[in-house]
């Protein structure tokens, strides 16, 4: 009762990254709360992983396994975490902002009848006073994220409703296993009371999932390009500074609705959230859509001919001035200092 | 085939975020949100289209626009009807304001179930919240499947609709039953184009509550022809409990805005000559950021 609960997305018999780092920040939420992280998992055969999660700290694991529960269908999945969180009324159920999370979590929103936030980029523990009626409300879940095209930055709260869910896109939270693992404990839960021949009526007949190919979120360089990069022919002179420096190349939500990059490199609050050691961003405005999926980057470039582009003003280096003069500078100079 | 479809699509009209020029920026460097203007919802056109294209398929099909907003967002119907719906709904109803993704979904379910269709079709997300919530708020508030991210509608054997999916890893295909919800990510194909003869037609289209405000009564009036009223609904024409509409059914409380103001940090600034790059690639390498 009262606790924090996961849900644990695995793929391709794998716990996908978000996961953990949820389970990372509910550690940190716990603490502050005083209550237990709790898991759910479901699958076909998702028990093997309890060792990493007692890892990441959580304290229990419910497992939902079926064979027809390999594949993630909306119906089955959404009936059994509905059902659990119904009876383990936790106070905190977070999601991956991911293809899954984000079909999921808003199925079992409204099944709960309580609120949800999409893509938070903050999760705070704070007290809250309503002005009309005075009442105060202590230790709610400050569920934050960008709105309004990132012009605006939301603090979301649900007062009264139980549980307070969030979904969380990758990479916004860091990843911390513990030292030690947890002695925690598996609850199985009986998927045949729950799920009934109604929730198969969507059938999946073909699927071809494909590993991500661009790894943008393992590279330790990044070149991101914008809407400024103007076409995607001028784009090759970011894969080939790309290619000098060992870099992955990125790209701003501007340049990938442009079609000047493909999706999988998008980079922001509806892209992937990055934090790269160099962050080289060229011809990107800097909206914060955008930074909000790069700022923590330990090193930022910036390269853009107008100097009033608001990312100069993250940047700890601000070159303006034209691309197309500055990025074969910038080879020509890496190959005479690279030895 | 001779399977007709009613199919309603579920649009926003949005302010275009996308785009924040210099006229929206008030003087401390936020946005003036008035000032931007107001559009179809990006990913309900590709739904739109994905309508249509049904509708091309199985002639005697019926597209309808359902979108909820204030009197203004009638222009959704019209733009619906320019492009070849066959009619639409404005939800419109003080009662419905400050309604978060649960609420609005809530009176959108309430009047697809007064409309009654075989199927229904949203975008996936819209540009002013980018949640992605509420067409999987509708599905389960129906009680019906929901097949999210689609790319497009490629079959319909008259009893089950055969969706593709865009994932992030990939791309899956799904056969659902009907009645369903189905959302349209925006890597399906793009709106066809408005028409001009729907457009001399239905330019005319008005909610009663446009007619009553035309303080310059510049158009034509309506006279009796009942297919250009754009019906209005409000709480009382599609019924349900109060206490799940607008604000009283949002779980959901904002407690704080922030408008962003870029702060300056202190960035050293060089110009695009050979000596500035040539000392900053230096500098990369003294301290094996790279190399």
């Amino acid at each position: 009762m009262n606790n924090i609960f996961i849900y644990i997305e695995t793929e391709g018999g794998k716990i996908a990254d978000v996961s953990l780092e949820l389970l990372t920040k509910a550690r940190s939420l716990a603490k502050e709360l005083s209550c237990e992280v709790e898991a759910l998992i479901i699958g076909d055969s998702v028990a093997q992983h309890k060792e990493e999660l007692f890892k990441y700290g959580a304290q229990t694991i419910h497992v939902a396994e079926d064979k027809k529960l390999k594949h993630y269908l909306t119906l089955p999945y959404s009936s059994i975490v509905i059902s659990v969180l119904k009876k383990e009324n936790p106070q905190i159920a977070l999601f991956g902002a991911t293809s899954v999370g984000r079909d999921l979590a808003p199925r079992v929103s409204s099944a709960l009848v309580s609120g949800l936030t999409a893509d938070c980029t903050s999760l705070e523990i704070g007290d809250h006073k309503e002005v009309k009626s005075g009442k105060e409300y202590k230790n709610l879940l400050y569920q934050i994220r960008p709105a309004f095209g990132g012009n605006i930055i939301a603090t979301i709260i649900n007062p009264d409703c139980r549980p307070q869910m969030a979904t969380v896109r990758e990479g916004v939270m860091k990843k911390e296993a513990l030292d030690v693992a947890v002695k925690g404990k598996v609850k199985v839960i009986d998927t045949a009371a729950i799920i009934k021949d109604e929730d198969f009526v969507v059938e999946i007949i073909e699927r071809h999932i494909e590993e991500r190919k661009i790894d943008i979120k393992g590279s330790p360089v990044i070149i991101a390009g914008g809407f400024g990069v103007g076409s995607k022919e001028n784009f090759k002179l970011l894969y080939d500074l790309a290619a000098v420096l060992g870099a992955e190349v990125g790209a701003s939500r501007a340049a990938v609705d442009a079609g000047f990059a493909e999706p999988a490199r998008q980079i922001g609050q509806t892209g992937v959230t990055v934090r790269p050691k160099l962050y080289i961003a060229v011809g990107i405005s800097g909206q914060i859509q955008h930074t909000a999926g790069m700022d923590q980057s330990a090193m930022i470039i910036s390269i853009n001919n107008d100097p009033a582009a608001p990312i100069h003003q993250i940047a700890d280096y601000a070159i303006v001035g034209d691309l197309n003069e500055i990025i074969p500078r910038m080879i020509k100079s890496y190959k005479l200092n690279s030895k | 085939m001779t399977k007709k479809l009613k199919i309603v699509v579920l649009a926003k009209q949005v302010p275009d975020t996308r785009n924040v020029g210099k006229n929206a920026m008030k003087e401390d460097g936020t946005v003036n949100r008035a000032a931007l203007p107001a559009i179809f919802n990006p990913e309900d056109m590709n739904a739109l289209e994905q309508a249509l294209r049904l509708k091309d398929r199985f002639p005697g099909s019926q597209v309808l626009l359902l979108t909820m907003g204030p009197s203004r967002a009638a222009e959704i119907i019209r733009e619906g009807y320019y492009r070849g719906a066959d009619g639409g709904v404005l939800l419109t109803d003080r009662k419905f304001a400050g309604a978060d993704t649960l609420a609005t979904s809530y009176a959108l379910s309430m009047a697809i179930k007064k409309i009654g269709p075989d199927i229904i079709i949203a975008g996936r997300q819209a540009i002013d919240g980018d949640t992605a919530q509420v067409g999987p708020q509708v599905a389960e508030k129906l009680n019906y499947p929901q097949v999210t991210y689609a790319e497009d509608i490629t079959g319909f054997d008259g009893d089950k609709l055969v969706v593709k999916r865009r994932l992030e890893r990939g791309v899956e295909t799904v056969k659902t039953p009907l009645p369903a919800v189905i959302t349209v990510h925006a890597t399906a194909p793009d709106c066809r184009p408005r028409h001009a003869k729907h457009l001399m037609k239905y330019k005319h289209a008005r909610t009663f509550t446009e007619e009553q405000d035309n303080e310059h009564n510049s158009y034509l009036p309506i006279e009796a022809k009942t297919n250009l009223r754009i019906p209005e609904w409000g709480v009382a024409d599609v019924g349900g409990d109060e206490i799940h509409y607008g604000l009283s059914g949002s779980p959901t409380k904002v407690k704080k805005i922030e408008n962003i103001v870029h702060q300056a940090k202190e960035s050293k600034i060089l110009t695009s000559s050979f000596e500035d790059i040539d000392s900053l690639i230096k500098e990369l390498f003294s301290s094996h950021t790279i190399g």
